[in-house]
């Protein structure tokens, strides 16, 4: 596709750049000697705006894409911070090797998943993407190329750690993988029909399988879902490479948003409903990638856009207030089409803003009806604050600063690291408001 | 495994094409100018194919040197299955205008070193009896346009150059592939506003080369569409051409 203005994958807020610019080379990397503010761009995948600067500088980090180290022993990777985590899988997965943690779609920058600090499926057991960097270079406006690791420069690390792009620009990044035997997953599914037998299986589950979530319905108020569990396949209980798939495309942007409460509760009666095998063998990109074969499944939302709405509650509160959660969803008529249910683990990053805390997360998306979903998402907010939980800024495009700050008081300790010519669209609504 | 030469290696069209070549599996020898780069392209390649790459830096305006680097790459790399040419620049049409010098220099570096080194290593494809080379033209070089022809006319006189060249090595059993890409977002044109469903991305580039050797292409416009826009404009008469601002 040509290189129009660039856009976060919620396609809400929009903001113009004044200036775009390509990376190219780490090497030669010289950031523009500009007073306009400057933010790194990777893939766009992050849902508000947190990759936006209106009236600033975009630096496009894609075309940072090549391997610098690979070592198929020990499985340590050395990559520029613009390679897709895709890339990343189409190299290692045949070698045996896999991401120690992903998210649930493969087309994020490496630098990205840092600056977000991302999680995945198995944050029970291995924390969130920051748990497995080894190292990385960030490159600051004045020039200075700092090597970051947990033990070097370690306030710098944890600052980009989870840091939003503000520190500066991430040129490369070397990450510990993970062993696998082979590239299918024992997967499986349990219905749960409210959530306290969601909080039971976990117990259940969590000793078992390294890879958790659940999609809970949250159209019908009753807290029913689907629990699904998976690990990597053992050596020999099946070897073939996985099919390729072809995937669908979106292939335009309709006016109106096709989500809509008419096919939010047809699609929730459904997904509860359809058959699916307690337990089975499948390839590992529709397990944990199961969007990514709906290209630009982001237009399905329409014209306006939409909201993504992931919070974590603290494990004390966590059943009362996701009662009110769903209860206030229910009440609103806008029902979410995937809503993800996830329990956090103990293990941090240590990233000043990281978003991952222990306790159980719910992840929700809502098309974009203006300012009935403004009050509706400013609503989950009251609950979510009153529970002592926080929101994921990755995905956010709207909570007050007063919220922010409430949720990250880490955040005047992180302001000393932001680099003096960076800032985002996000970063100055948070701070101003 | 197949032998791949790339002349021009650090262009964004080369690297985005030598990383298809290399997840099929492929060993290769890149030259190109910028060394800091190349070693960079050469390392990423190495991880992406499992081969070890060999690269070197040369200034590829410099012709006399071009048998010499022949000699090489045969003497330690072996036979060639896949050339591909890819180095040139985009000259600054206005500053040609005014210069004989920078006019001549553009035709010299993407026209006459190409005829060069198409001429060695066709010769080279020619006595092993087998082989693919593929250089990388332009829509450019279809109709001179008062925007561009200082490129066109060069790019036009590589296009007639492979043209003759498969014309002579067709029965030889050598495959000769002229591509002829439109407006791909590189380096090369940083430049430009780049707008629009015109502009290409260098990997859809490097597919379409894929895609003409796998195929046993002649000659290919990327994307497919270029091939029906320059139809219409090879046909518009130069009584009208000549009038337009193109």
């Amino acid at each position: 596709m040509s290189a129009v203005t660039p856009t976060s994958w919620g396609r809400y807020p929009t903001a113009r750049p004044r200036q775009i610019q390509s990376c190219r080379d780490v090497q030669a990397l010289a950031l523009p000697d500009e007073t306009l503010s400057r933010l790194p761009f990777g893939n766009g995948r992050s849902y508000g705006d947190v990759c936006l600067n209106n009236n600033g500088v975009l630096l496009l980090t894609r075309r940072l894409d090549r391997f610098i180290a690979f070592d198929p022993a020990t499985g340590v990777l050395r990559a520029e911070a613009g390679i897709l985590l895709a890339e990343i899988l189409a190299l290692i997965v045949p070698q045996g090797w896999f991401l120690p943690v992903t998210p649930g779609t493969q087309f994020v920058t490496l630098g990205g998943a840092i600056a977000n600090d991302v999680h995945g499926k198995n944050h029970h057991v291995a924390g969130s993407f920051g748990c497995h960097v080894r190292a990385f270079e960030l490159l600051r406006s004045d020039g200075n190329h700092l090597l970051c690791t947990p033990e070097q420069n370690t306030e710098w690390f944890q600052a980009t750690v989870g840091g939003l792009g503000l520190t500066g620009l991430i040129t490369w990044v070397e990450i510990q993988l993970q062993r696998i035997a082979n590239p299918w997953i024992v997967a499986e599914n349990r219905r749960f029909a409210s959530l306290d037998e969601f909080l039971a299986l976990d117990v259940e589950y969590e000793a078992r399988y390294p890879y958790i979530m659940s999609w809970i319905d949250c159209a019908t108020g009753l807290g029913r879902g689907i629990y699904m569990a998976g690990m990597h396949a053992p050596p020999g209980l099946l070897k073939s490479p996985p099919p390729q798939r072809r995937g669908l495309t979106v292939p335009f942007i309709p006016p109106i948003s096709l989500v809509n409460s008419l096919s939010v509760a047809a699609f929730n009666r459904l997904y509860y409903h359809l058959p699916r095998p307690a337990r089975g063998l499948i390839p590992y990109q529709p397990f944990f990638y199961p969007l990514d074969n709906l290209r630009e499944w982001n237009r399905l939302y329409g014209r306006q856009g939409f909201f993504q709405y992931q919070c974590v509650i603290p494990p004390a509160n966590a059943h009362a207030a996701l009662w009110e959660i769903l209860a206030r969803i229910v009440v609103s008529g806008q029902g979410s089409m995937l809503a993800v249910l996830k329990r956090f683990g103990d293990k941090t990053s240590g990233g000043l803003l990281s978003f991952p805390r222990p306790g159980v997360t719910l992840a929700l998306d809502f098309p974009n009806r203006g300012q009935s979903t403004l009050d509706l998402l400013e609503r989950l907010d009251e609950v979510t604050r009153q529970a002592g939980g926080a929101v994921y800024p990755a995905k956010d495009a709207r909570m007050s600063g007063d919220s922010f700050r409430h949720y990250y008081p880490q955040w005047v300790e992180f302001s000393r690291f932001i680099d003096p010519r960076f800032s985002s669209s996000f970063w100055r609504r948070v701070m101003e408001h | 495994m197949r032998n791949l030469l790339i002349i021009g290696a650090t262009s964004a069209i080369a690297e985005a094409t030598a990383r298809r070549f290399a997840a099929t599996g492929a060993r290769f020898y890149l030259v190109g100018r910028n060394i800091e780069r190349l070693a960079a392209i050469a390392r990423d390649l190495e991880i992406r194919s499992g081969q070890p790459v060999v690269h070197e830096s040369l200034n590829l305006d410099q012709i006399d040197q071009h048998p010499a680097l022949l000699e090489r790459i045969s003497q330690t790399f072996g036979g060639i299955d896949i050339a591909l040419i890819a180095h040139g620049t985009l000259p600054d049409q206005n500053a040609c205008q005014q210069s004989v010098t920078a006019t001549l220099a553009a035709i010299h570096t993407n026209a006459l070193s190409v005829i060069s080194l198409a001429t060695l290593l066709a010769n080279d494809l020619e006595t092993r009896g087998r082989g693919t080379l593929i250089a990388i033209s332009s829509v450019a070089g279809d109709r001179g346009r008062q925007s561009n022809y200082v490129y066109g006319a060069a790019k036009g006189m590589v296009s007639l150059f492979l043209q003759g060249l498969r014309n002579r090595l067709s029965s030889k059993g050598i495959q000769v592939i002229t591509v002829k890409p439109g407006f791909v977002d590189t380096p090369m044109t940083a430049a430009f506003e780049k707008k629009g469903r015109l502009w290409a991305q260098p990997d859809q580039i490097a597919q379409g080369i894929v895609a003409a050797v796998e195929r046993g292409r002649d000659e290919v416009y990327l994307p497919w569409f270029w091939r029906w826009i320059m139809l219409v404009i090879l046909h518009l008469p130069e009584g009208v051409f000549k009038r337009l601002t193109l």
